[in-house]
């Protein structure tokens, strides 16, 4: 059974629709993530889990029990804010012990814990430092383990990493996985940065406009995108509108001069979607003309003009021959790279 | 002739020169009579022969022995003390709630909270001698009909009435000082502190108070001060029977003509509110360091 369930949840202010028909189920030590733009409701619905906004449609469970009734203070979920939200008056200990004391852990034992969890992100020793004494990276730590130390059922992370400067980032996604698997806490972190999503989650539902667009593995978003939003939204893609042509009974997909065999059910105009990286260059295939190569280390990023318009074509530098700028090029992908839309023009 | 000067002493040269004016105006209304005023309260004064111009202690020995200023001077500090913790407790709560609010709400509270600050201290005051007035006054036949008390209170005249009307006028000091330090807060502080397990009471005594403690101190400071050196509330409240030391340093000046003792007064009255702020701000700076790096 699911641990957290959320159905057809909504959220309006006023006119403007913040969140619709939002239904997900999370199941006990899953990472999801949230991934969309800012304005996509991700936090809006993050914040209904956590309770400091109440939903205007739809329910959601907890282990079974309604949340919608409950008061934050009651939900038991530990929660890491982007601004981290410490108590700059507390020292990082008295911060994390905080959530303890609430509960009316007794002394010895919260001071084990406290220990234990301030251990755990690598901040043994800073007990009695103050917030604004510590850095960034550090102050996120404190706010992790005081959302920890509380066992909660389910974390919340709301963008807690985009405050880092990028190195420090990296190392923090590391961190943060490692300890979400050995704890096997169901987690549960919104972000705008798809890389963030990609790396740390088990599922990823990606957000536009309110919308579900997208639930699935990392894996799944990235390469069976189910809309175009998704497709764009999640790394470089290029699109190319092709016709399916019926000659001799046997219907075949055509772009330009690329064709291949037509996958069953397409028909009339479709929309067919390509990654950079899974483009190489052939003797024929797609025509188009290079118009720039730029050399990135470990590969080369090629912006072609083609007879079915722009494209970029990543390759890696294996130490082949790459063509160069101006020279005629023919691109090919295989069929299983690609995946078809129904093109919305008439 | 040379023009050519080294960079250092024209440079110095021409911050003096820009600071003279300044300075001019600070030593010409500050300095000098605060000066002549501190000399004045070691001069002599008789019924017949006026000003001395000598040096004696003879004012300030009787500022010091005599009971009758030592009296006036603790009422000038209760009147404060109490009007300072008055403000706090009404003040505090206000400006949290002020700050929560939104929209067009928040300026009309704002506005009718710096109200009093648009209105004269006496039009104000006055106001007050009329809710007070007697046993008559609107305050009383409130209080009466509501049965909270049985007979007239009275408010002329009495430290009471001073404590709320200097209340009152002190109000938009404070609720600015906490508004102020409540703006410096990370609103999801508390949504933190509510998602631990704290209840709403608990993370405002716990999480916000706390917080904003350096700026509720520092209203106090303002209204303390304020309030001890009031001259037209305690002076229309209070009528010429119960004085604080500002109306006593008036009177000696203006209907003794004693002008040495007024000065004596006056000085008194400027130490020991220097004392106070200068020492409790160095106490809220010591103990809030950690908040303030």
């Amino acid at each position: 059974m699911s641990l957290l369930e959320l159905d057809r949840v909504g959220k309006s202010f006023g006119p403007n629709t913040a969140v619709e028909e939002f239904s997900l189920a999370v199941t006990k030590g899953e990472f999801i993530s949230f991934l969309g733009p800012s304005g996509c409701g991700k936090t809006t619905t993050l914040q209904m889990i956590a309770g400091f906004l109440d939903p205007s449609h739809g329910t959601i469970r907890l282990e079974g029990k309604d949340l919608v009734a409950m008061p934050p203070a009651k939900r038991g979920l530990g929660i890491v804010f982007q601004s981290y939200a410490l108590f700059p008056h507390m020292t990082a200990a008295e911060n994390v012990a905080f959530g303890l004391e609430m509960r009316k852990v007794p002394r010895d034992e919260r001071d084990e814990r406290v220990r234990k969890a301030l251990a755990l992100v690598g901040l043994a020793g800073y007990e009695g430092r103050h917030p604004r004494r510590m850095s960034g990276g550090q102050q996120q730590r404190v706010a992790l383990a005081r959302a920890l130390v509380i066992r909660p059922s389910v974390l919340l992370l709301d963008e807690p990493l985009s405050n880092l400067d990028a190195r420090l980032r990296e190392d923090m996604q590391i961190e943060l996985r490692q300890i979400q698997r050995n704890l096997g806490t169901t987690t549960i972190l919104v972000t705008h940065d798809q890389i963030e999503a990609m790396s740390l989650s088990d599922r990823i539902v990606v957000m536009s406009k309110g919308k579900i667009e997208q639930i699935g593995t990392p894996q799944q978003v990235y390469e069976q995108p189910a809309s175009a939003f998704v497709a764009q939204f999640l790394g470089k893609t290029n699109e190319f509108a092709a016709e399916v042509e019926r000659t001799a009974g046997l219907a075949r997909l055509v772009a330009g001069s690329w064709s291949a065999p037509a996958p069953a059910g397409a028909t009339g105009t479709v929309t067919i979607s390509v990654r950079p990286e899974r483009i190489s260059f052939g003797s024929s295939g797609l025509a188009g003309r290079i118009t720039s190569r730029i050399f990135q280390g470990n590969h080369w990023l090629f912006q072609c003009d083609t007879e079915c318009g722009p494209a970029i074509v990543i390759r890696q530098n294996d130490g082949q021959p790459q063509p160069d700028q101006g020279e005629t090029v023919h691109l090919i992908w295989q069929d299983s790279d690609m995946s078809l839309r129904a093109s919305v023009a008439a | 002739m040379s023009t050519t000067v080294s960079a250092n002493p024209s440079d110095a040269r021409t911050g003096l020169t820009l600071a003279l004016p300044a300075l001019m105006l600070f030593t010409g209304v500050v300095v000098i009579p605060l000066a002549m005023t501190v000399l004045l309260s070691f001069h002599d004064w008789g019924q017949y022969k006026g000003i001395e111009p000598v040096f004696i202690l003879k004012n300030w020995i009787e500022i010091v022995s005599d009971p009758y200023y030592a009296e006036m001077f603790w009422r000038t500090f209760r009147v404060a003390v109490l009007a300072t913790l008055i403000t706090a407790v009404f003040g505090v709560p206000e400006a949290y709630i002020l700050n929560r609010m939104q929209g067009p709400w928040k300026g009309l509270f704002l506005l009718i909270i710096i109200g009093p600050l648009l209105i004269s201290v006496v039009a104000r005051t006055l106001g007050w001698a009329l809710l007070f007035g007697g046993n008559n006054g609107l305050v009383n036949k409130l209080l009466m009909t509501s049965g909270l008390i049985a007979s007239p209170l009275r408010f002329m005249f009495t430290e009471t009435g001073m404590v709320i009307a200097l209340a009152h006028a002190m109000m938009p000091f404070m609720v600015l000082a906490v508004w102020t330090a409540l703006q410096r807060l990370d609103p999801q502080v508390e949504n933190a502190a509510l998602s631990l397990g704290a209840g709403s009471f608990t993370v405002i005594r716990r999480i916000v108070l706390p917080q904003i403690m350096p700026g509720v101190l520092s209203g106090a400071i303002i209204v303390f001060s304020l309030s001890a050196s009031a001259f037209a509330t305690p002076a229309i409240i209070g009528g010429r029977r119960l004085k604080v030391a500002a109306t006593l340093a008036y009177d000696e000046f203006l209907n003794t003509l004693n002008w040495p003792l007024g000065a004596a007064v006056a000085v008194l009255l400027l130490i020991a509110l220097v004392l106070i702020v200068v020492g409790s701000n160095a106490l809220i700076e010591r103990r809030y360091q950690e908040m303030f790096r």
